[in-house]
């Protein structure tokens, strides 16, 4: 699996929010995308899914421009987990079942369950799965969403700050099982994690965005104090210990 | 030892025999959800059977399920199949295809408070009718003393200017952009273009006319016949067909709009379709037989409480009970004042107001 960003320009009320982004992401990488708010991360995944399109620039699959395939079958290969996602009055199950959508063609079959199932066991939702989705807590939601999106089966999945609303300890057990799920069904993951520490405990490659352009790329080298600084406007430590880079701020300015 | 333990994240694989407890859980779940809609349709039946019993002349029920089952349409036979069961049909479908449309734009517009009548179709619908009984002088449809001239003119107006509202909202929505919001506040303002529009033409018509434009609003079953019944269930067909082959995209939109355009969904379409089905078919209904409230709204909350939000189950079950409340209320409406029938849509607002507000504080509560 190759996907490939070429030149990407997106702009909302003539205001250029994305100028001339151009990246690769192949089969088991787990990326983050890094960078202070209103950076454009969020319209980034979005060009990336074709839910938002670039008003240049191509964004491919394997080589295939995503223009030129249908809805559902962007569907099939790209899944994509929103900051904020509506509440209904559906099961867990079901909710999670929903996954599953591009690939059904008449109603859910034993499969579709099996997967369901499956993955609702490792996201440890097993004792919430008849629970009305408006009467479980924030937290949850969350990892119902992040279940939906490895049910539908895609090659590439795109999380947008996908455990903002879990405690340290589910953080890293969802980052962790992300990496898990990426490496063992040939899938790769692009995330907008806000958490710098949490981004390169648990991910291969990290993409800095500034001002609507990437400022850089590359593995864990490219996260230091002065990219840090250059990015985000904070003086920072980057210390490591047992082998993992810990980013610890100094102090920050206005 | 490792991919052992990895074998478990191969979430893909085929390993069938593995019945997993949620799995087994939901199956269940899904069996009471099928319990459900059958005693539904049970209570669906027994109530057509009551309504077909009650009646100012009394018919042994013996006799009507031998009319019923023969086609006997001589003596109480006429009665049975032309007086009530044309009205007990109409209230079925009536009541289902209010209720459908209610489930589908409530999705559609994102609003747990939209049907149709949101966006303005009713008073379309009203003023078409007033339009033609003032301007055309058609007079309205037969509703116990009010006269007639030609009803199928005002029905036809009526159908006309809902139809046409529909086309406005969409015009407008397109101009600026296809979203739950724009569609909600468009049909806010189409309703009050026509809402004045309607009180103008009650300004400068006659005593009589306005009679019969008061007649005309009021929900009243008494209107139909078998070609109306016919023409409402050939729409609902239509209509719900689609629905149903929809009900994966519904439940995808219910959780979001970039949920569900992630999920492969084609929101901007799918909320224009439906909202021209949905509109179509109130179109018919309220053209026909008048403004019947409460019952679009009513029929998918109440399926929404007992049996949740997935609408492959949600859409029948609304459906059910949709028209479970219509027969209801249509008798409520025969018996209170007997021999006097109330227009049903008096009733379904009479009873549905209050229903409604109860149904709200045990959901929010």
């Amino acid at each position: 699996m190759m996907f490939n960003a070429n030149g990407i320009k997106f702009s909302y009320a003539g205001k250029n929010t994305l100028e001339d982004i151009t990246f690769e992401v192949e089969e088991g990488d787990i990326v983050s995308l890094l960078g202070p708010n209103g950076v454009g991360k969020t319209t980034l995944l979005k060009c990336m899914d074709n839910i938002l399109h670039p008003k240049s620039g191509l964004v491919e699959l394997d080589k295939v421009d995503l223009n030129s395939m249908s809805r559902n079958d962007v569907a099939k290969n790209i899944g994509y987990v929103s900051q904020r996602g509506e509440v209904s009055r559906m099961t867990v199950f079901e909710s999670v079942l929903l996954g599953r959508k591009p690939h059904i063609t008449i109603d859910a079959s034993e499969k579709d369950l099996r997967i369901t199932s499956k993955v609702i066991d490792l996201v440890g939702l097993n004792d919430l799965s008849m629970k009305y989705i408006d009467e479980i807590s924030g937290g949850e939601y969350q990892l119902v969403q992040i279940a939906r999106v490895f049910v539908q089966q895609p090659k590439i999945i795109l999380l947008d700050e996908p455990t903002s609303n879990l405690d340290p300890s589910n953080q890293h057990a969802m980052m962790h099982l992300i990496q898990k799920i990426v490496k063992n069904n040939s899938m790769a993951a692009v995330m907008v994690v806000h958490d710098l520490n949490l981004a390169v405990r648990h991910s291969d490659k990290f993409i800095l965005m500034k001002s609507g352009k990437i400022y850089a790329a590359g593995g864990r080298e490219i996260i230091t104090p002065e990219n840090i600084k250059a990015v985000y406007n904070m003086d920072s430590y980057v210390e490591e210990i047992h082998g993992i880079p810990i980013i610890v701020p100094k102090s920050y300015t206005r | 030892m490792s991919s052992e333990m990895d074998r478990r994240y191969r979430i893909y694989d085929d390993d069938q025999g593995l019945e997993s407890a949620s799995s087994k859980t939901y199956k269940g779940y899904v069996r009471h959800k099928n319990l459900f809609m059958l005693g539904a349709i049970v209570i669906l039946i027994a109530s057509i059977m009551v309504a077909v019993y009650v009646g100012p002349i009394r018919i042994s029920f013996g006799d009507i399920l031998k009319y019923i089952f023969t086609f006997g349409n001589n003596g109480f036979g006429r009665i049975v199949w032309n007086v009530r069961l044309v009205r007990i049909v109409g209230a079925v479908l009536i009541g289902a295809g209010l209720a459908v449309s209610g489930v589908v734009m409530q999705c559609i517009l994102r609003n747990p408070l939209a049907s149709p009548y949101t966006l303005g179709l009713s008073s379309a619908a009203a003023f078409g009718a007033a339009f033609s009984i003032v301007f055309v002088g058609t007079g309205s449809m037969i509703t116990s003393s009010i006269s007639v001239n030609n009803p199928f003119v005002t029905t036809g107006f009526a159908f006309l200017f809902s139809m046409f509202a529909t086309g406005l909202i969409l015009l407008l929505t397109k101009i600026t952009k296809i979203t739950a919001e724009t569609m909600v506040l468009a049909g806010i303002a189409i309703s009050a273009i026509f809402s004045a529009a309607l009180s103008f033409v009650q300004f400068v018509a006659t005593d009589s006319q306005l009679a019969n434009i008061v007649s005309w609003s009021f929900g009243d079953l008494g209107r139909g016949t078998w070609t109306w019944d016919l023409f409402v269930f050939a729409t609902l067909l239509v209509v719900v067909t689609y629905f149903m082959f929809r009900r994966w995209e519904y439940n995808a939109m219910d959780a979001g709009e970039d949920t569900a355009k992630g999920l492969g969904v084609n929101t901007e379409r799918e909320r224009i379709i439906g909202m021209i089905l949905s509109s179509l078919l109130c179109s018919v209904i309220v053209s026909f037989f008048g403004i019947i409230a409460f019952v679009g709204l009513l029929g998918p909350h109440i399926a929404r409480m007992i049996i949740g939000g997935d609408h492959r189950y949600l859409i029948p079950a609304s459906m059910m009970i949709g028209a479970i409340i219509l027969v209801f209320a249509d008798l409520v409406g025969k018996e209170i004042l007997a021999p006097e029938v109330i227009p049903v849509g008096i009733i379904t607002s009479l009873l549905g107001g209050p229903l409604f507000i109860y149904l709200l504080i045990k959901r929010y509560r």
